[in-house]
């Protein structure tokens, strides 16, 4: 999937993925892709609540042997 | 503001741990586009004095009680396992090796993000606690009666 802008989050665990993405979904502009790389397992289902909560796109979810690169489109 | 989600939290226990988890689901919450209020009260209001400085309580009784119960981010103890301060040290060295914010950085992230920080007025009474005893993130001072309005229109509230 392609993304406008990446946000690296390895090694970070709660809140700061999240905590991150908000700060970083600032610089995008609405529809624009932004690609956040995790490996705290927790961000499959913490993505999905904080889109769910902010109105922002989950696109969608890739593990790729536990780097887990999550795509969300701004609103 | 009006139409956004509010988190209402009570802070009433004064250990590390405890802290933690507020200021976590405080900084997530806000990330989240809620509204959020954090009340300390008893205990509690040890988590927002401040470090440095003298507290000025007046009365010999309130005066021992803040030397004994002096609080601020730095001296507050784990809920278990504190082991006179082992615990404590070992749960922030193992918090620095996930790079963990500590909670001075997570209070300042709240804030940063329009976290409200209101420190009881009553307890403050009690304990003999002047308003220049908290931080400057703690924007003011109010009642049970504003805690009350503020969680009777929050979709969440917690008391920790």
């Amino acid at each position: 999937m392609k993304a406008d802008q990446t946000l690296d989050c390895i090694g970070l665990y709660c809140p700061m993925p999240i905590y991150k993405t908000a700060q970083k979904i600032k610089e995008l502009k609405s529809g624009q892709v932004l690609e956040i790389i995790a490996d705290d397992k927790g961000i499959k289902k913490d993505m999905p609540a904080w889109c769910n909560s902010t109105g922002n796109e989950c696109l969608g979810i890739e593990d790729k042997d536990g780097e887990i690169h999550t795509y969300v489109k701004k609103k | 503001m009006g139409d956004k989600d509010k988190l209402t939290m009570v802070v009433f226990s004064g250990e590390l741990d405890r802290a933690l988890a507020a200021f976590i689901l405080a900084t997530t919450a806000a990330s989240m586009d809620m509204q959020v209020t954090i009340f300390f009260t008893f205990w509690g209001l040890n988590v927002v004095k401040k470090n440095e400085g003298a507290i000025k309580s007046k009365g010999w009784m309130r005066k021992m009680f803040n030397r004994m119960n002096r609080g601020g981010t730095k001296r507050l103890a784990l809920s278990h396992f504190h082991m006179l301060g082992l615990g404590e040290v070992m749960i922030k060295k193992l918090m620095k090796e996930i790079k963990h914010p500590t909670l001075d950085e997570l209070i300042k992230m709240s804030h940063d993000m329009g976290v409200k920080l209101v420190a009881c007025t009553t307890s403050c009474g009690l304990m003999g606690l002047p308003e220049d005893s908290f931080r400057p993130e703690v924007e003011s001072l109010a009642g049970a009666a504003y805690f009350l309005d503020e969680a009777r229109t929050s979709k969440i509230t917690l008391f920790i």
